[in-house]
């Protein structure tokens, strides 16, 4: 069977070798890069801006971004033909092609966050280390460990005040660097789609800065929600401990501290929200105005076979639900947690909208293609192009993040 | 002993050194290499006249065969497309297989494996139209290709190094006349080559070699006696999808307003 068969219905016509051969593997690939891309920019406010609210979910948000990043590359291993040819990208880069950016900026990125979480996280790789060293008698774990945090240290014993001043000095430049690439990042994946001008639907200048914007919003919105989730977790956990370890904050500490970075991070979700949303309907409004020859297609994509897609799940569910959720005085946190699925949901389904929309249609204008999401996988291909390889793309930040938290604890207080 | 201010001076100065004997590869650019020998070598072109096609298919069964296109996949290298003006001013459109078959039902294919019968006194007007890679000089596939495993040789053909290409499907997205697909076999893009390995040996492109009415010919644009040349140079041929500013160099006598 062809590539995209599977998956593919035709109506009216199409031209023979047209399928969808970006499937959901694609749109987890901007998703997943706003998440990063986001999740970044949260963190940053507070380094480089000194939002001092956001604080604790800085650090929560930059060990996030790291744990997405590798995973930001995945969907679009999984999604390759070759995929053992993928390094070529990083090898051969052919710069004429949005896709070949992606090796600098990934690698750039990826070396700011890294060297980031360093700074930030050096005085605690230090402390750890001598006090596993001080250990009496260290078992095996303790000693690897305590190897595992030397190397980490990378030599840099030092965690004088003038020392550790300068780290902080640097985690404001690199995070100050940090901003700008990160939308690079993200800016560029928008370009990928933007500049191909065999697709009326996608070829607009708008769309790195569209991407970027629901970037954000995406971004942000997973971090609120992850906090949310573990600050649940450590609440149980709190009740259960606080007999033996005095020292946990009590339920009622982290329950206010909760509900206020809850209250002041939803506050920037909805700015970057509103930028978001309104770029997307000026893209929508300017289509309609000017009608070029690709709107007629383009208007029964939209308006009738992506109806419920576009405008009930994506900016209904979206946007307009959970806009009005944060908007309402008195925020619960059931409510922002209500409020940030939905907006993650809305981030989703305008990938969608936009990668399998912009293949709705035959680049003859003259006929249709549907979609249809392999759900059990019965081949390779549908393995890794269906909702199982979606759902692998999905869970495992969570499980880096797991192991990075274990390293570089979100939590302890600095 | 080494301190790390100086370590990492070193080994930036190392990577330095490196990267500049990378950069002398660039002196030996074989296409400037070529440019300096100042020899000017065809340009291959294609000119399909609309006029002459009967919908046979005789093409498409060809380029399936000699390129080695699994026949009975669903993508082709070439096709053929049926339109049917009717007199209401609606057109339809299919090409079943790519034509590979010729045009076996009256009906309409309008997709789900359903027909749509047109009676043959609303028929306003109805015309074939074969369809294969343009070989743009300005090629949108090798633009967007991230790994240039699709380039454009001095003559115009674009060809797909099947030993390079990553398969992302970036150059199929970039193409509006939607020529590419991935081969079933070997797992990377494919597309209309002009039969790269025949024409380049004095040989015809299996398509024309097919094509028993004389609707398709292949020829070289330098060639100024070429009778494909003369043809382009003197008669109205038209291109497809002009406005994407690909430059197609697949040329058509007979196109009509309605032809995708």
């Amino acid at each position: 069977m062809v590539h995209g068969e599977a998956w593919t219905i035709k109506e009216f016509f199409t031209y023979p070798n047209e399928y969808i051969y970006w499937t959901i593997q694609i749109v987890m690939y901007p998703f997943m890069t706003g998440l990063v891309a986001g999740a970044f920019v949260l963190s940053s406010l507070y380094h480089v801006f000194g939002v001092k609210q956001l604080k604790d979910i800085a650090r929560f948000s930059l060990v996030f971004s790291f744990a997405l990043l590798p995973v930001a590359m995945l969907p679009l291993l999984m999604h390759l033909q070759q995929p053992l040819r993928g390094i070529e990208v990083m090898m051969t880069p052919h710069f004429t092609s949005a896709i070949a950016a992606f090796g600098i900026v990934f690698s750039t990125y990826g070396m700011i966050v890294a060297s980031e979480l360093w700074f930030v996280y050096r005085k605690h790789f230090v402390e750890t280390a001598l006090e596993l060293r001080a250990l009496p008698q260290p078992g095996a774990a303790d000693r690897l460990r305590a190897l595992l945090f030397s190397v980490l240290t990378l030599g840099a014993w030092d965690i004088s005040h003038e020392a550790l001043e300068a780290d902080e000095r640097a985690v404001k430049k690199l995070a100050a660097a940090g901003i700008p690439v990160a939308c690079f990042l993200h800016g560029y994946a928008g370009f990928i789609f933007g500049s191909v001008k065999a697709n009326a639907l996608w070829m607009t200048p708008l769309m790195p800065v569209i991407f970027i914007c629901s970037a954000v919003v995406s971004g942000i919105a997973l971090c609120i929600l992850t906090y949310i989730l573990t600050m649940e977790i450590r609440k149980q956990l709190s009740l259960r401990r606080r007999l033996a370890h005095p020292e946990i904050p009590s339920m009622e500490e982290l329950k206010s501290a909760e509900a206020h970075v809850v209250a002041m991070t939803s506050r920037y979700l909805l700015m970057f929200m509103v930028a978001a949303i309104t770029l997307e309907l000026l893209d929508l409004i300017f289509r309609g105005y000017t009608a070029v020859k690709s709107w007629d297609i383009l208007r029964s994509v939209i308006y009738e076979r992506d109806f419920v897609n576009i405008f009930v799940i994506q900016y209904g569910l979206g946007n307009l639900v959970p806009f009005f959720l944060f908007l309402i005085p008195g925020l619960t946190i059931r409510r922002a947690t209500v409020g940030t699925v939905l907006v993650l949901l809305g981030v989703f389904m305008m990938r969608w909208n936009v990668v399998i929309g912009g293949q709705a249609f035959s680049s003859s204008f003259s006929g249709f293609m549907h979609y249809v999401l392999p759900i059990w996988p019965t081949s390779m291909e549908t393995l890794k192009e269906g909702l199982v390889g979606a759902l692998i793309v999905a869970i495992v930040p969570f499980c880096i993040f797991y192991v990075l938290n274990k390293v570089m604890p979100v939590f302890k207080k600095a | 002993m080494i301190t790390r201010r100086s370590f990492c001076k070193k080994s930036l100065l190392i990577a330095g050194g490196l990267a500049v004997p990378l950069a002398a590869l660039e002196l030996f650019d074989p296409r400037k290499l070529l440019a300096e020998k100042d020899e000017k070598g065809p340009r291959w072109v294609f000119l399909v006249d609309t006029r002459k096609c009967v919908g046979c298919g005789f093409c498409v069964k060809g380029c399936k065969v000699e390129n080695e296109v699994p026949y009975d996949a669903n993508v082709t290298r070439t096709w053929v497309e049926r339109y049917v003006v009717t007199k209401d001013g609606k057109t339809h459109i299919d090409s079943p297989k790519g034509a590979r078959d010729g045009f076996p039902e009256k009906g309409i294919d309008i997709g789900h494996g359903k027909l749509e019968e047109i009676r043959d006194d609303d028929i306003e007007k109805a015309f074939f139209v074969p369809k294969l890679c343009n070989q743009c000089d300005n090629p949108p596939c090798v633009q967007v290709c991230p790994v240039g495993a699709t380039y454009q040789t001095a003559d115009g053909v674009v060809l797909i190094d099947r030993k390079w290409c990553i398969g992302c499907g970036y150059c199929i997205m970039g193409c509006p006349y939607g020529v590419r697909f991935f081969h079933p076999v070997y797992h990377v893009a494919e597309k209309c080559n002009f039969c790269y390995h025949r024409i380049t040996k004095g040989m015809q492109t299996a398509c024309v070699d097919s094509c028993a009415f004389g609707a398709r010919r292949v020829g070289n644009l330098r060639d100024p006696e070429d009778p494909v040349t003369k043809v382009i140079m003197t008669e109205r041929v038209n291109v497809l999808k002009e406005e994407y500013g690909t430059k197609p160099q697949v040329f058509y006598l007979g196109l009509s307003k309605e032809v995708k």
